[in-house]
């Protein structure tokens, strides 16, 4: 404490001085980073949602020099990506993270919130975190789907053929409101154009905004930890909560080492892989769109596949595109739906971790399934992890309301 | 002072003066909002480039299926000879509407047996009702399968037969779109107009 003291002591003199008399520089840096304490088990799986900032930064960086090449016209699109890959120096490589970072963008982020699940994160008193990260969640699917689009391959154009199509569905205005997204009566040069708007302009902005109230949100509830405890609730005479130490140095320097292991899992793909076998950049996606012929085999990015197999799980289109929406929207309520009295997965009964693991399982399958053809075993298969996926939010009050858990420890201990 | 201040308020009126200025806001708000919307219409050029569309029918055979844009949308104009139109009946039992009755997905020209106005030519919209892929042709008849000849959607499997009429058992929830067409002349199609039809 007394070193802090020290460092706050220097800092006052000169330009900070100058500036914190005008604005709250250091008080937001002790806020927010020097003295926002939080537990000091944090473990392996609290890591991602720095490293989805990171994927932010590479993202809005690379998205920025991409933009300055890319041309959105249905004439000229295709055509300026094979530009930027073969004559703009550098450009293949500002392109290909500019792809990776949009699959390693999902792979953080639900991995992020899968943490979440593992330690009841989403509930009581950080309801609001949950339900904000969801809204990033939703924008950054739309962000995914509308930069899908800007290549002009024949995976966006029929991807989102596709994807606009469900909103057909809807009753009595589904084909104005499919015409209006499109701006024509079909996907055309106007829809490229206003995609490339909403990617580059406004849902980066809305994602912006979300994550500075999410993590604003974050810091004045505080942390959630591996035990699911509050560490707040024992404070030392300081006020410091005994089990807390601060973000910074001593999250940050944990997080940096998480941040290097990244960069070289997505170096390494950026430079060997960078199409993934057609996970990332799918092949038919090589070839200029083409308004005449679908391609043979359709499928969306890995990423969105666990829902369109559910889309595809029921035979009737109103029904598949309500039972998808269903998919999206049910995790937003799981602060309301779970009922148990503990938050950590360490101290709940075999109920709940069962249902976990089941989910899990469910939610990998899908995402195979969407990728196989919608025939034969693969559609039985489909509707059996379609229901596990639903029976484990639908269900939720029921067992977690009578599933035995353990006594909950007043401090937090690093190996439960 | 403040508290002076704060007696006299009449707190009805200061009350009412908020509501009216939020509800005075909002009116103004949606019709600034009008025009912003509207933006995202499909423009005058884009209604331009949506115009009618001609085509010749003297050089397509019998069988042959070709395709046209019209409004960026792909039409398919299918020329079915005589057996294509006898064996159509032959689906009457396995479809979700034999007889055209979902008013929008034809001109009242088209709500027949053979869906066209003469029963030659085979004019659709080639979109898939599920979620828009193009249907591919597959006219081989084959009576073990059940299957007289028709349109296959690679997407998610659905089935259409010769006059655009969908299946039972598959995603698509509706017959394929007919558009509005006329015959200008005998050997001479429009596609997106249909008024004065002979």
């Amino acid at each position: 404490m007394a070193r802090a003291e020290a460092d706050v002591a220097k800092s006052t003199g000169g330009v900070v001085k100058w500036i914190d008399d005008r604005f709250p520089l250091m008080e937001t840096l002790r806020y927010h980073v020097t003295e926002y304490y939080a537990s000091k088990n944090f473990n392996f799986w609290y890591v991602f949602g720095v490293l989805a900032f990171v994927v932010l930064i590479i993202q809005l960086l690379t998205g920025i020099f991409l933009t300055m090449n890319y041309k959105p016209s249905s004439a000229e699109a295709f055509a300026s990506v094979e530009y930027i890959m073969r004559d703009v120096e550098w450009g293949w490589l500002i392109r290909y993270m500019h792809s990776t970072g949009a699959s390693f963008f999902f792979v953080v982020v639900y991995l992020h919130m899968f943490r979440a699940m593992l330690y009841g994160s989403y509930k009581k008193p950080r309801e609001l975190i949950w339900v904000i990260g969801m809204l990033i969640f939703f924008v950054l699917m739309a962000e995914a789907f509308a930069g899908y689009l800007l290549p002009w391959g024949q995976m966006s154009y029929w991807g989102a053929q596709v994807i606009i199509s469900l909103f057909g569905a809807v009753p009595v205005v589904g084909d104005a409101l499919v015409e209006f997204i499109k701006g024509d009566y079909a996907i055309s040069d106007i829809t490229l154009n206003r995609f490339f708007a909403l990617h580059v302009i406004l849902l980066p902005l809305l994602l912006v905004g979300l994550i500075f109230v999410h993590i604003v949100a974050l810091h004045e509830v505080g942390s959630n930890n591996p035990d699911g405890i509050e560490i707040k609730e024992n404070k030392d005479a300081n006020g410091v909560p005994l089990d807390g130490v601060a973000f910074h140095p001593y999250h940050t320097s944990k997080d940096l080492v998480a941040i290097i292991i990244f960069l070289i899992i997505f170096s390494a793909v950026v430079f060997f892989a960078p199409e993934a076998g057609g996970y990332f950049l799918e092949h038919a996606n090589f070839e200029p769109a083409n308004v005449r012929v679908t391609p043979e085999h359709i499928a969306p990015v890995w990423y969105f596949t666990p829902f369109y197999a559910i889309l595809r799980a029921v035979p009737s289109k109103a029904g598949g595109a309500a039972l998808m929406a269903a998919a999206v929207l049910l995790p937003l309520f799981l602060p309301w739906l779970d009922k148990a009295r503990v938050k950590s997965i360490r101290y709940r009964g075999w109920m709940y971790k069962s249902a976990l693991t089941l989910f899990v399982i469910s939610f990998v399958m899908l995402g195979w399934l969407g990728l196989q053809p919608a025939e034969g075993i693969y559609v039985t298969l489909t509707r059996v992890f379609t229901i596990v996926y639903f029976a484990y939010f639908v269900l939720m009050p029921y067992y977690t309301s009578i599933d035995k858990t353990k006594p909950v420890p007043n401090r937090v201990v690093y190996n439960a | 002072m403040t508290d002076d201040v704060a007696d006299q308020a009449d707190s009805n009126r200061r009350h009412f003066l908020t509501v009216a200025t939020a509800i005075t806001g909002a009116v103004g708000a949606a019709f600034v909002a009008v025009p912003f919307l509207s933006s995202l219409k499909p423009s005058a050029r884009a209604q331009a480039l949506g115009a009618p569309v001609e085509v010749a029918l003297g050089n397509i055979q019998p069988g042959e299926l070709v395709r046209v844009l019209w409004r960026g949308k792909l039409i398919f104009i299918l020329r079915r000879e005589e057996k294509m139109l006898s064996e159509l009946a032959n689906n009457d039992d396995n479809l979700k509407d034999p007889n055209s009755e979902v008013v929008e997905q034809q001109p009242e020209y088209a709500a027949n047996p053979t869906r066209s106005v003469r029963p030659e030519f085979l004019v659709l919209e080639g979109s898939c009702t599920h979620l828009g892929c193009a249907p591919i042709e597959d006219f081989p008849v084959r009576p073990a399968e059940n299957w007289y000849g028709g349109f296959f959607c690679p997407c998610h499997g659905s089935k259409f037969d010769l006059a655009g009429r969908v299946l039972k058992g598959v995603p698509a929830p509706t017959n394929l779109r007919v558009p509005p067409y006329r015959f200008v002349r005998d050997d001479l199609l429009l596609i997106g107009q249909d008024t004065g039809v002979a």
